[in-house]
């Protein structure tokens, strides 16, 4: 299937001067959907009426000369870890089925306060702990451009919405590389910016210093448009970043003349698909054709990010996923005590990954254990940021390919968990360090299926990260 | 320091003078904010079950914490207050299950608190070493139904959240106090500073001050320390006192049989008088504690620390000795009472404006237990003026006061409005001549020298005057009739 992809700006465009209403486009996208979401799996819910409901409102909006917002009726789509009022928000998991939040996140807030409409919850890696979405406890989500292959993880079933055209825009969180690698893999733009930039209210944490929310979209300016709208300080959020920051799309076409590019060396060579290294070297011809001075970049520890990657974000998440006991919300497995019925709810309510993070993030904080792997894995940490603040010496941005591989075959990496953590190389570091990264579709591999070129920039660097973006997209043709 | 304060256990075992004991106190004190420490619901005690909540409160999935500057503020006032070290400070999560933790984790802080290294001096002029004094938020409440109270036997179990999330601030002592006695007085002094420096209201009996008790005892002498237990439920300073008497003796008891203390969590129980074992050090919790990703440090800047400083007011131990020297007469213990009731500004400025030193201050001790209510220092200073100049009797200014205290007002015009005339010296004269007319034998007796029959005439003469007698002077008026 190819659906023909639809961009945001020209949707809430055409709905704000009339020419289309916000209700034929929920319309349009349902039917799209009503077509491959059985095949596709990308939705946990579809909320059609609150959509149909929502666009009339815009449309009334509208009509009354009011103008609902830069995303005036277009559809979105968000990731199942997001908070949204009164809809069931599962982080794909038995534990939390039928919980309703009694809130929006902010994020979410801020999207339809831009007037965008709610299409639906999308399918995700339990917690998103995972790189495929098969992870998720009710079912996996197959690649729209290859549904025998996976669409990556934990987000999705947001790219798999994207691209398969059932919203133009989604939200997914990227705490390893979730947002980057489901991009890459399903051919479409996805974002991790800055740690602090967009509000975490909201979102129900995997791993607190590395989750981060971001937008999907089929794009680079859809993508700069909704970083925009969602990379506002929260004070509900007490690592949302207060400094007021340039927007993106103002200058999102400025090119890349004289911008300094560092190639990652070691995140490139061994361990990377031939086909998807030579995807990347073609993006970096592009861009010193665009005038980039590209050079080679070392950051001597990127290679240990994965580590420490595996030892911080489950002993976050050991502590993060304790709330989820049967006592105030969610499933609840009764049994003769309650710490009997804590034990029976996490058992049944748990999928293994979970399960194996949790224990493994238990144990890296135990007593006597804390210090040779919690406390190391921080110094680790610690040390990429100061590779990277190195580099950032010599460097605008950096390069690096999204992904190792083009998108694997379901049931390929599930019986592998090193194999499937393997996936996530090239985008831990950036969580680790809390720069922004994005990915942008550049090309095929030899299978056919598309490759994704990362782009990094320094904390704050979103502008020029989108201009890189763009031009990458531009030459692409 | 020798084991002075030991009484007898219920056991019959009495202290034995070679053993010491050794208590290190922590003490946990809600504080006095509007709201929870990392969100806007009110901090406030009681109220129906779960109507102070909210979603971080809830630990509800999404929800992010914010923290309290009040709170953050009124933690660096203790810390001052107890010549800590303010410094910046890291939140850390303390990991552990129990229903009335919604997150299942509490955030506290761990290696890096707030306040470090202080003291606290006693009235008795000994000081006790305070190792920190930190930040961290409060549990609900858990009612177990059925099986004894007990979450592993209960039938079913209610939480109340409404406590949860309520700013705690968790001062430890380091193990220098060496009695009961002592405990007592350190508990009550920092009770003092806490209500002093607005922190907290320090009501042990609604839970805002709570105490638990790490004793160990060891042969006099010993430098090195034995193998504590930590007791908890001490609801009050009474049985925090007899808590730690029942433990020592139980330890010595132990030692001196040449069986071994083992390191325990202990229950005071109050009904039986003794401390139960609650779970030993191997059963204990891994706390797993790591720093809190959802919170920044927190680096309260010089010149904010500096302004707390400057605007903390003056604590118990100063406000004792500057109450000493206006009543040179009085008992330290006096002086502390007032002290304690937070009245030392209102006998400082009854004296200010004229009072009688003396009996300002006993007004205070004796006749103001519950409060002073509408009572004012002018007030107080011209009763005391009158009764000096004997326009008023003992009884009658005691009346007055409840007046005071209930309604406010002038003494003179509420002693005029209750009939409180002084009798006159004729008039006593006048009194004294019907009564002996009247009780010829008992006047007799007296003269024989039956000095009790004083207290006889003085009573028969407030009878018959309700109470305006001046019972002095009507004393010496027999006194000088007797020599004549």
């Amino acid at each position: 299937m190819n659906p023909s992809p639809t961009s945001a700006s020209q949707t809430a465009a055409a709905v704000r001067s009339k020419a289309r209403s916000a209700l034929s486009v929920v319309e349009e996208h349902l039917a799209v959907i009503g077509q491959s979401e059985e095949e596709i799996c990308a939705f946990n819910i579809v909320t059609a009426d609150k959509a149909r409901s929502r666009a009339a409102q815009i449309d009334a909006q509208i009509a009354q000369g009011h103008n609902p917002g830069p995303l005036a009726g277009v559809p979105v789509a968000i990731k199942d870890n997001l908070c949204t009022k009164g809809i069931p928000t599962t982080c794909s998991s038995r534990i939390l089925e039928g919980w309703e939040p009694p809130y929006d996140a902010t994020a979410v807030e801020l999207l339809c306060g831009a007037g965008a409409v709610i299409i639906g919850k999308t399918n995700m890696d339990e917690f998103a702990m995972g790189s495929s979405t098969e992870n998720s406890a009710f079912r996996p989500t197959r690649n729209p451009q290859d549904t025998s292959k996976v669409p990556g993880g934990s987000s999705g079933g947001s790219a798999a919405a994207v691209a398969a055209g059932f919203a133009p825009i989604a939200l997914g969180t990227d705490t390893g590389g979730s947002i980057r690698q489901p991009a890459a893999l399903c051919g479409v733009v996805g974002v991790k910016p800055t740690y602090g930039r967009v509000s975490r209210y909201g979102l129900i944490a995997f791993a607190s210093s590395l989750d981060q929310i971001g937008p999907f979209a089929n794009t680079v300016a859809d993508a700069a448009l909704v970083t925009d709208v969602i990379a506002q300080f929260d004070s509900r959020d007490s690592t949302s970043i207060s400094q007021p920051v340039a927007d993106v799309l103002p200058t999102l076409d400025h090119g890349v003349a004289g911008v300094r590019i560092g190639v990652i060396k070691e995140l490139g060579g061994k361990g990377i698909a031939p086909d998807v290294a030579a995807r990347c070297d073609q993006a970096i011809g592009a861009l010193e054709s665009a005038g980039a001075k590209v050079g080679q970049a070392s950051v001597p520890s990127a290679g240990y990010g994965l580590s420490a990657y595996y030892l911080i974000a489950p002993a976050e998440a050991s502590s993060n996923l304790a709330r989820f006991d049967g006592v105030r919300y969610g499933l609840r497995v009764d049994a003769k005590s309650t710490p009997e019925m804590n034990i029976a709810t996490r058992s049944a309510g748990f999928g293994e990954e979970v399960k194996r993070r949790i224990m493994l993030g238990t144990y890296a904080l135990s007593s006597g254990y804390y210090d040779a792997y919690y406390a190391k894995a921080q110094k680790v940490r610690t040390l990429i940021i100061a590779d990277f603040a190195k580099a950032w010496e010599d460097f605008d941005l950096l390069l690096s390919p999204t992904s190792p591989t083009t998108a694997f075959s379901l049931g390929e990496r599930t019986a592998d968990p090193m194999a499937m953590y393997m996936s996530d190389v090239c985008t831990v570091p950036v969580n680790l360090t809390g720069q922004a990264a994005m990915s942008v579709p550049y090309g095929c591999g030899q299978d056919g299926l598309p490759v994704g070129v990362q782009i990094l920039a320094p904390a704050l660097g979103e502008p020029l990260m989108f201009r890189a973006a763009a031009v990458l997209e531009a030459s692409l043709g | 320091m020798s084991q002075q304060g030991l009484e007898s256990t219920g056991d019959g075992v009495a202290a034995e003078a070679e053993w010491e004991t050794v208590i290190g106190l922590e003490v946990h004190a809600e504080l006095a904010t509007q709201t929870k420490l990392f969100s806007a619901s009110p901090n406030r005690f009681g109220g129906e079950p779960n109507t102070h909540i909210d979603p971080v409160s809830l630990g509800l999935p999404g929800a992010l914490p914010v923290l309290n500057q009040k709170a953050v503020e009124l933690a660096i006032r203790v810390g001052l207050a107890l010549n800590c070290t303010v410094q910046p400070s890291v939140f850390a999560r303390k990991n552990y299950f129990y229903p009335d933790m919604p997150k299942n984790f509490q955030t506290s802080q761990y290696d890096r608190p707030i306040n470090t290294d202080g003291w606290l001096e006693l009235a008795s002029g000994k000081r006790v070493g305070i190792e920190r004094a930190h930040l961290e938020e409060d549990t609900g409440k858990t009612t177990h139904i059925g099986g004894g109270g007990r979450i592993h036997e209960a039938g079913y179990s209610l939480v109340d959240y409404n406590r949860a999330g309520v700013p705690l601030i968790e001062i430890v002592g380091r193990p220098e106090l060496r009695s009961a006695e002592e405990a007592r007085q350190y508990v009550s002094e920092l009770r003092g500073i806490l209500v002093a420096v607005g922190a907290s209201d320090g009501k042990m009996e609604e839970g805002s001050l709570r105490v638990d008790c790490n004793v160990s005892v060891r042969p006099v002498g010993s430098e090195t320390l034995g193998t504590r237990c930590e007791i908890k439920n001490v609801n009050s300073l009474r049985s925090m006192a007899r808590a730690i008497t029942y433990e020592a003796n139980r330890q010595i008891k132990l030692l001196s049989n040449g069986e071994p203390v083992v390191q325990q969590t202990r229950h005071w129980d109050e009904s039986d008088g003794r401390t139960h074992a609650l779970r030993s050090k191997e059963e204990d919790y891994d706390y797993r504690y790591f720093p809190e990703p959802d919170l920044l440090p927190l680096e309260p800047s010089l010149d904010w620390v500096e302004q707390i400083r400057q605007a903390l007011p003056p604590l118990p131990r100063d406000r004792r000795s500057k109450l000493a020297e206006l009543l040179p007469s009085a008992n330290a213990a006096s002086v502390a009472v007032v002290v304690e009731r937070g009245m030392d500004t209102l006998v400082t400025d009854a004296i200010g404006a004229g009072g009688v030193a003396q009996r300002v201050h006993n007004h205070v001790v004796h006749n103001l237990a519950d409060g002073v209510g509408c009572l004012l220092a002018d007030a107080l200073a011209e009763l005391t003026q009158m009764e000096e100049a004997k326009e008023l009797t003992s009884t009658q200014a005691k009346k007055v006061l409840e007046a005071l205290v209930a309604e406010g007002g002038a003494p003179r015009q509420l002693a005029t409005g209750m009939g409180f005339e002084a009798m006159a010296v004729e008039q006593l004269e006048a009194l004294l001549d019907e009564l002996l007319a009247t009780y010829p034998a008992e006047w007799q007796r007296f003269c024989d020298g039956d000095a009790k029959l004083t207290g006889f005439f003085v009573g028969q003469a407030m009878k018959s005057t309700q109470g305006k007698a001046d019972g002095k002077a009507l004393t010496q008026l027999l006194n000088s009739r007797r020599s004549s």
